[in-house]
């Protein structure tokens, strides 16, 4: 069985660590912090200039002047901070923050990720992506392993436009858990029932299949 | 003594001098912190051929977007502008010319601009096409680009609170990029929610200091929310 978003979001969890600043992209990212382990303090970064993100608001405390970087209403948990948009990267791009984790449509052997531009399809802009991975030393993309009519996300070389150059070194899709290394993926969990041929398969570019490859369990 | 007296009375005023041609930084993301009546009187005075500089391009018929309605905006400096079909529709007429920028970039440029830096060096942007033709240099074994500041002949900032002396203070993430806008204009003007007291304002709460703005005018605000999101 694939992962389903929540299982995704649960396996990005198991990598948090107490005391951890986190900066999560739009979509299964955001989902990482509803499984954020009981006891353990982490803190959400928002690029927009909120160190310190909530939950959403109640209709009382919704407030137009309180959004996050996907542009929705938020709240600020007990200790935040909020700040311009250059001290916000200037915490990204400095390495000041632990984690991120954020979606892509490719990335290749060599840490190279493709997440913002389909030419004459996709044409919005990088929005925080570019610096995000450029200031990152520890990143999570999460992504499906393969589009719906079954091309791979996992190749030798992106063919779309780049978001960042040998920038990711741990990828989770719906099917597993790699690292990059050396020019290749490293295959280091399945998914539960997901065989290391169907990985196989799925796989465009270089992948190492270690003697053992774990099953994930939730 | 009125040297340092900002406070202006009407758009018309705040925004006098504003002419065709010109580049225009305006604060805000989405459409949080931004400055409303300002794009209002900048349609209603039909500036034209505009650069704009601003995260993202307001949505159709609200903020940024309602300058797209006449074609006054030539040229947009943004890093995410998805949420504007009209912006779509006139960059594929090639009505609309768009320099799309990192965010992180685009902050550091006004900052770096207003601080008197011409040009950084930044890791962000290395390998892509947002690298193409520009400088690049090695530190320390790694690649960087050299990317130039940005400097507008008018700011246009949405602040909470300010004084008569242009101390402007902003509320939550109404905050982003007003305050490096703020420092990079010719002419800065800031429009407020509320205009205070002299001496009411924490001098070391301030988070624009008034030698950076020239004009400050009272307004009344929409507020409208782009993704309202509530829990149960």
């Amino acid at each position: 069985m694939t992962l389903s978003r929540d299982q995704m979001a649960i396996r990005v969890a198991r990598e948090l660590q107490d005391g951890y600043y986190v900066n999560l992209g739009i979509g299964i990212p955001t989902l990482v912090a509803n499984f954020v382990p009981e006891g353990m303090e982490v803190m959400l970064q928002s690029e927009n200039g909120l160190l310190g993100m909530g939950a959403f608001p109640t209709e009382e405390e919704l407030d137009a002047d309180m959004i996050n970087a996907g542009k929705q209403t938020v709240t600020a948990v007990s200790g935040s901070s909020i700040f311009s948009s250059a001290e916000s990267f200037a915490m990204i791009r400095g390495g000041h923050v632990d984690l991120t984790v954020l979606g892509a449509f490719e990335v290749d052997v060599s840490g190279n990720i493709a997440s913002w531009m389909i030419p004459k399809k996709l044409i919005k802009g990088m929005g925080g992506a570019m610096d995000l991975v450029a200031g990152a030393d520890n990143i999570i993309v999460t992504m499906t392993h393969a589009s719906k009519n079954g091309d791979s996300k996992l190749l030798d070389a992106c063919t779309l436009p780049l978001t960042g150059k040998g920038c990711i070194k741990k990828v989770l899709t719906d099917l597993a858990w790699l690292e990059i290394e050396d020019g290749a993926f490293i295959l280091k969990e399945r998914a539960p029932g997901v065989s290391v041929e169907e990985i196989q398969a799925k796989t465009q570019g270089r992948l190492i299949v270690p003697d053992h490859v774990p099953e994930m369990t939730f | 003594m009125a040297g340092f007296n900002k406070v202006v009375d009407t758009y018309e005023e705040a925004l006098a001098g504003l002419e065709d041609g010109m580049t225009v930084l305006a604060g805000g993301f989405g459409l949080c912190g931004i400055p409303e009546n300002l794009i209002s009187e900048i349609k209603r005075k039909q500036t034209k051929n505009l650069t704009v500089v601003s995260n993202n391009c307001g949505v159709d018929g609200f903020g940024l977007g309602i300058l797209l309605e006449d074609m006054q905006i030539k040229k947009m400096v943004s890093s995410y502008v998805g949420e504007n079909a009209l912006f779509e529709k006139q960059l594929l007429e090639g009505d609309l010319e768009v320099e799309l920028t990192p965010q992180g970039t685009l902050a550091e440029k006004m900052r770096a601009g207003g601080a008197g830096i011409p040009a950084f060096y930044t890791a962000t942007g290395v390998g892509t096409p947002v690298a193409e033709g520009k400088d690049t240099r090695e530190f320390n074994g790694r690649e960087y680009l050299l990317e130039e500041s940005i400097t507008g002949d008018f700011a246009i900032v949405k602040g909470w609170k300010a004084d008569r002396y242009g101390n402007v203070v902003y509320r939550h993430t109404a905050q982003n990029f007003n305050p490096l806008a703020a420092t990079a204009g010719k002419i800065t003007v800031v429009e407020v929610e509320e205009l205070v007291e002299t001496g009411s304002l924490d001098p070391a709460h301030i988070h624009t200091p008034g030698i950076y703005v020239d004009r400050v005018i009272v307004g009344t605000f929409e507020k409208r929310i782009e993704k309202r999101t509530v829990s149960e």
